[in-house]
């Protein structure tokens, strides 16, 4: 069972990469969780042919990353992970979708196969953008953040916990299926019929576990509402953060920032 | 009003599925008094500990905490009073880092600011933990968490502590600063326990819990020189008071 294991480090690093202190890791939450959901507005409202457009916008994720001591190997890695999602999403473009829309050096650009493109640069943007975020600024953070922003409590409190209780649960799966592998002897044990009832048992079990959280926190006085002791104060560089970045991202929608780059270069050139 | 003292009357409790859990549990706790809970497996001791913090209502009977009956509507107050450790810790430990654990209890009983922050750091500091307290209770050792979940209760200011088998899962060295930490407290204590050692070196009394009753109750030292009563409810001397198995002494 490596990959749990391995899955439970790698979460592991995420906190890691969150406790650093660099100057994207002092950026107000709020300031980031904003100017990372208008870049996603802006990634996701282009049209399903666009890709050139869409290039400009690796600008964020990158200058946060590596301002922010994000390691692109870190990153990468899991893009891939996630990345069968997208992948399977628009397999089918190129073949429904057959126009030719252009030709580059003699050969025929299919719609197909360029909105295809634009999913996958999409999906490569906009991931990257979150993960960006979520390693520079941790999830508990993050969560406070879109609660402060107005999102509803219960909201916020879920997110927490879905994010606190993952080790346990993660550990649970663990002991649960090194018990069963010790037992089947290198063979398939019985194969899916135990794996679902494992996955019953995993209910089961989260089930009897939520209920004792829950009579531990009412125990503490719980109300129904988690009070938190940080206190956040958005300072005139969060302003600057959110204005000026979320100014770049209009600027990248509403131009063609590489056609205009690619205009300026010809005309420099003849 | 006091809240140090307990007193359970005729007691009863069966689970929703109708399995009997508590017959008829009677027994009354002094302001200060150090008390054991110990029984079998199953014998009833985590259900009567629900109790008395109102976790469970009762079938029959009540439950007293100073001069206030344990329902409904009082749960706010005997909750405010009765501190429990749960028995896992990973169940006590929600929240990101464990200052903020710490802090749970004393904010939601809606206290300024600065009292919070003093409670918190007071309670860390009284169970040991201070140096953890930036870090998430997912990272902790066992021990380390058992101590930060004592400290989460400590910060309610309780008059009563109740803990559910707080020594299990401990390496020696663990247990051993648990039981020293215990010792300190002078709040009215409950321990259910089968670390029959640690109720000797904590507890001036023990309850003997049997199938959903009490089967004695009395000083420690004597309830575990029963050797006959202990063989029926499924116990054993603690090894301080077995003779030494290597000179026989």
């Amino acid at each position: 069972m490596a990959g749990i294991e391995s899955g439970i480090y790698q979460l592991g690093k995420i906190d890691h990469l969150a406790s650093l202190d660099t100057p994207i890791h002092r950026v107000d939450p709020r300031a980031k969780v904003l100017a990372t959901m208008v870049y996603l507005f802006c990634v996701v409202s282009f049209g399903k042919y666009e890709v050139l457009q869409l290039l400009p916008f690796a600008l964020f994720p990158i200058v946060l990353a590596s301002e922010g001591d994000v390691p692109f190997e870190y990153l990468a890695t899991r893009l891939l992970i996630a990345s069968p999602f997208a992948l399977f999403v628009g397999v089918f473009n190129p073949l429904l979708d057959r126009a030719v829309i252009g030709q580059i050096g003699g050969i025929d650009v299919v719609a197909g196969w360029v909105s295809y493109a634009s999913i996958m640069l999409r999906f490569t943007l906009t991931t990257a953008a979150a993960l960006v975020l979520i390693c520079t600024t941790g999830m508990n953070s993050v969560c406070m953040a879109i609660e402060r922003l107005g999102a509803p409590d219960v909201f916020a409190t879920q997110l927490l916990f879905l994010y606190r209780y993952i080790f346990v649960l993660a550990e649970e799966v663990l002991t649960m299926s090194r018990a069963r592998s010790l037992r089947s002897f290198g063979r398939r044990g019985m194969g899916f019929r135990v794996y679902g009832q494992i996955l019953g048992q995993l209910l089961l079990r989260t089930y009897g576990r939520a209920q004792r959280i829950y009579n531990a926190m009412l125990c503490r006085g719980f109300d129904g509402h988690v009070r938190t002791m940080r206190t956040l104060r958005f300072a005139a560089g969060d302003y600057a953060f959110l204005i000026g970045w979320s100014a770049v991202f209009l600027v990248f929608r509403l131009y063609n920032v590489p056609l205009l780059l690619g205009q300026l270069a010809t005309g420099l050139i003849s | 009003m006091s809240h140090h003292s307990i007193s359970v009357c005729d007691l009863g409790f069966s689970y929703p599925d109708g399995t009997p859990a508590l017959k008829s549990v009677s027994f009354e706790i002094g302001h200060g008094e150090s008390v054991a809970i110990v029984g079998a497996n199953g014998a009833g001791k985590s259900t009567l500990l629900m109790h008395l913090n109102g976790i469970l209502t009762p079938t029959r009977g009540s439950v007293r905490i100073g001069d206030v009956p344990v329902n409904k509507d009082t749960l706010p107050d005997i909750r405010k009073a009765v501190g429990f450790v749960f028995q896992n810790p990973d169940d006590q430990l929600f929240m990101p880092t464990v200052y903020e654990d710490v802090a749970f209890g004393p904010m939601n009983l809606g206290l300024p600011q600065a009292d919070v922050e003093r409670r918190a750091a007071d309670a860390l500091e009284r169970a040991g933990v201070s140096r953890l307290r930036d870090r998430p209770p997912y990272r902790l050792s066992g021990g380390e968490k058992r101590s930060v979940a004592i400290a989460t209760v400590l910060a309610m200011c309780p008059n009563v502590l109740v803990l559910d088998e707080p020594s299990s899962n401990l390496d020696p060295l663990a247990r051993r600063r648990l039981i020293e930490l215990l010792a300190t407290f002078e709040h009215t204590k409950i321990i259910a326990s089968h670390d029959l050692d640690m109720a000797l070196d904590l507890c001036e009394r023990t309850i003997v819990i049997n199938q959903g009753d009490v089967a004695a109750d009395g000083p420690t030292r004597e309830i575990f020189e029963d050797a006959g009563l202990l063989g029926a409810c499924h116990l054993e001397k603690p090894l301080a008071m077995q003779g030494c198995p290597i000179c026989s002494g």
